[in-house]
């Protein structure tokens, strides 16, 4: 058998590599920390990413399913006495099921409607969290949310927690990538040109959003359920719109069609929201007004220049620009 | 069972707030006919409206308490100047954001103006901060009693401007130059172009409209209810649930869906709920979505659903 060393599969090697190595080079536990929130950011934007970049269906509401994993496995687990391992998985397949319903009546929509239709799903939800205090804790939120367990091991410190959610997140983008070069990916992206034209080649394009939208759902599900057993609290406020409007801005910066872009697009929001809150934002005597001006401004600048996302839009620009250069 | 009193009193609560979404929605229809953007920063015209009339009219903290205002205009030139600085907001929105993404497809169109939406919430947070604030009542004096209810003055005020800026519009779409060359582009764009109507003017036109619109919603309403930062989303999310009502491209439609928001939102958090005030806005929206009916108003349905992409 040979060895098959492309390029490609080269980066994926190094990318794990680094990954692995960071919590023995960075000792400090709340950039370790980051880290994971990068993690988790990444499994939002690559259901995201499939769902409005391959699909190219609005979804403006995916913290919604974000929320509904991290509540579901608090009420689990701190409520009624379910495993937490078991109910981690059980927050995941919940929540892509009722993505799955919640789908059906959602997708009957269309353009415009559809992202309304998202956004007030989101809406709905956060008011639930919030007004259903004896079930959800209310406003306060939800605290003593047990650490996740497995056969007596316990993910109780930040090292622990990062390798968990990595190896989640990884394995997430390996099932989305498999996904995307499959034949429902082709199917994907055949929708998002023509619903027309791929309806009439026997594409069901109705069925195949609500797969890719519940697949989306359990994805973020199972961010919020780690989430949750990560900080062992949650609160309504973690899951509303503007959440949501962040996802589309990270899907944004990686590509909206881009598997891959979506760890660059998590990285680069929250790595920039750090640097706002603990470097600008302090000199300036602001807080968190001025991460919030910036992210709206990158979000509707992005969308203005490159509509296909920064690193698609400015890698096929770089492309554009090089082949220009050949030709004189 | 509620008392007539009692429901009366949710019924004028209901089109006191119904106006402001009447209004906002009419901005949202004219954007949309004339270029097809549906406009998610809708209402952070009206935020930004409100407060500039606040800050020119009373005593009012700024950057986290380092500066006082106190001008204390009167209140007409400070609505006027609030009005100008939204519709000027809404100019540059439109001739940095929206003209040049024009090809681009509706969700790109649409995550711009959020994304202007969430940036111009930020640039009032870092204004006016996190309190609330309630502009003075235009006029002062006991609330008035109407069939066991209490009617307020801004009320009343909120009611009687809202039927001044609607017909107002409707006067100058129907007899001004301008207001023909918006319908003109709005009905065929091509003709409009070929007749000499440039739509990017009319674009800006409409746009600036709009945005005035909005934040004359904004100022009539800060008296009756206070004015946060963070209201504008919500005023925009059902602004265009009453667009839906009213069928999209019918502005009649859009005030009527708006009214009929506005009460049916206030019964029901009265009678049924108060914290879920805005589910409702939403439930109405599914259903109306749903059973997609084209609007309440009138069968302009083959048209709207067709300019929606349905």
């Amino acid at each position: 058998m040979k060895l098959n060393f492309s390029p490609e599969r080269m980066a994926v090697i190094i990318f794990v590599i680094v990954i692995a190595a960071a919590p023995f080079v960075i000792q400090n536990n709340y950039q370790i920390f980051m880290l994971t929130l990068i993690g988790l950011y990444t499994m939002l934007t690559v259901g995201l990413s499939l769902v409005m970049g391959y699909a190219g269906q609005a979804s403006l509401g995916h913290a919604t399913f974000y929320g509904l994993g991290a509540y579901l496995t608090a009420l689990l687990s701190a409520r009624l006495g379910v495993p937490s391992w078991a109910a981690l998985i059980a927050a995941g397949v919940l929540s892509a099921l009722i993505g799955y319903v919640l789908g059906v009546p959602i997708f009957r929509l269309r353009g415009h409607y559809l992202a309304m239709a998202t956004l007030g799903l989101n809406v709905i939800f956060v008011l639930i969290m919030k007004n259903e205090v004896a079930v959800t804790g209310g406003p306060s939120g939800f605290t003593e949310i047990p650490p996740l367990s497995l056969g007596g091991f316990v993910f109780d410190s930040d090292v622990k927690i990062y390798a968990l959610v990595w190896v989640a997140t990884l394995a997430v983008m390996a099932h989305a990538l498999n996904i995307v070069n499959s034949r429902v990916g082709r199917a994907l992206r055949a929708i998002h040109t023509s619903e027309v034209a791929a309806e009439s080649l026997g594409v069901d394009a109705n069925a195949f959003k609500l797969k890719v939208f519940a697949l989306g759902a359990g994805y973020a599900g199972i961010a919020g359920g780690l989430y949750a057993q990560a900080i062992h609290f949650i609160s309504p406020s973690s899951f509303d719109i503007l959440v949501s409007i962040e996802l589309v801005t990270m899907a944004a910066i990686g590509g909206l069609a881009s598997i891959w872009g979506s760890i660059f697009g998590a990285a680069t929001v929250v790595l920039l929201a750090q640097f706002i809150r603990d470097k600008l934002a302090e000199g300036l005597g602001l807080t968190g007004e001025l991460e919030i001006i910036v992210f709206g401004f990158l979000l509707a600048v992005i969308m203005v220049l490159l509509p296909e996302g920064l690193t698609t839009g400015g890698l096929k620009l770089f492309r554009e620009w090089r082949a220009r250069g050949r030709m004189n | 069972m509620p008392s007539s009193e009692q429901l009366a009193q949710l019924i004028l609560s209901g089109i006191t707030q119904g106006s402001i979404y009447a209004l906002i929605a009419l901005g949202f229809v004219t954007i949309y006919n004339v270029t097809g953007v549906i406009n998610f920063s809708q209402g952070e015209f009206a935020v930004i409206g409100a407060f500039v009339a606040i800050t020119l009219s009373q005593k009012v903290l700024l950057w986290h308490g380092q500066m006082t205002a106190s001008l204390e205009w009167p209140l007409p030139v400070a609505a006027l100047i609030g009005v100008a600085s939204a519709v000027l907001i809404g100019v540059l929105l439109y001739r940095l954001g929206i003209q040049p993404s024009r090809n681009a497809s509706p969700l790109s169109q649409i995550v711009v103006t959020i994304g202007a939406s969430i940036a111009l919430r930020g640039l009032v947070l870092l204004a006016w901060g996190t309190d609330p604030y309630r502009l003075t009542p235009f006029t002062e004096g006991p609330p008035f009693d109407l069939m066991g209810a209490i009617l307020t003055r801004q009320s009343v005020w909120v009611m009687g401007l809202t039927v001044v800026f609607v017909v107002s519009l409707f006067l100058f779409f129907k007899y001004t130059l301008i207001g023909k060359a918006l319908r003109a582009s709005s009905a065929n764009p091509g003709a409009a172009r070929l007749m000499g109507i440039n739509p990017r003017w009319m674009g800006l036109i409409a746009f600036a409209l709009s945005a005035g619109l909005s934040a004359l919603a904004g100022i009539v309403v800060a008296p009756v209810t206070f004015m946060t930062f963070d209201r504008g989303l919500m005023l925009s999310l059902k602004g265009f649930v009453a667009m839906i009502m009213g069928g999209l491209t019918d502005p009649v439609g859009a005030v009527v869906g708006g009214l009929i928001l506005g009460v049916v939102e206030s019964l029901a958090a009265g009678l049924i709920s108060s914290g879920y005030r805005d589910a409702f806005t939403f439930a109405i929206l599914v259903v109306v979505l749903l059973v997609r009916l084209g609007g309440f108003i009138k069968g302009r349905k083959g048209e709207a659903l067709e300019r929606a992409g349905l």
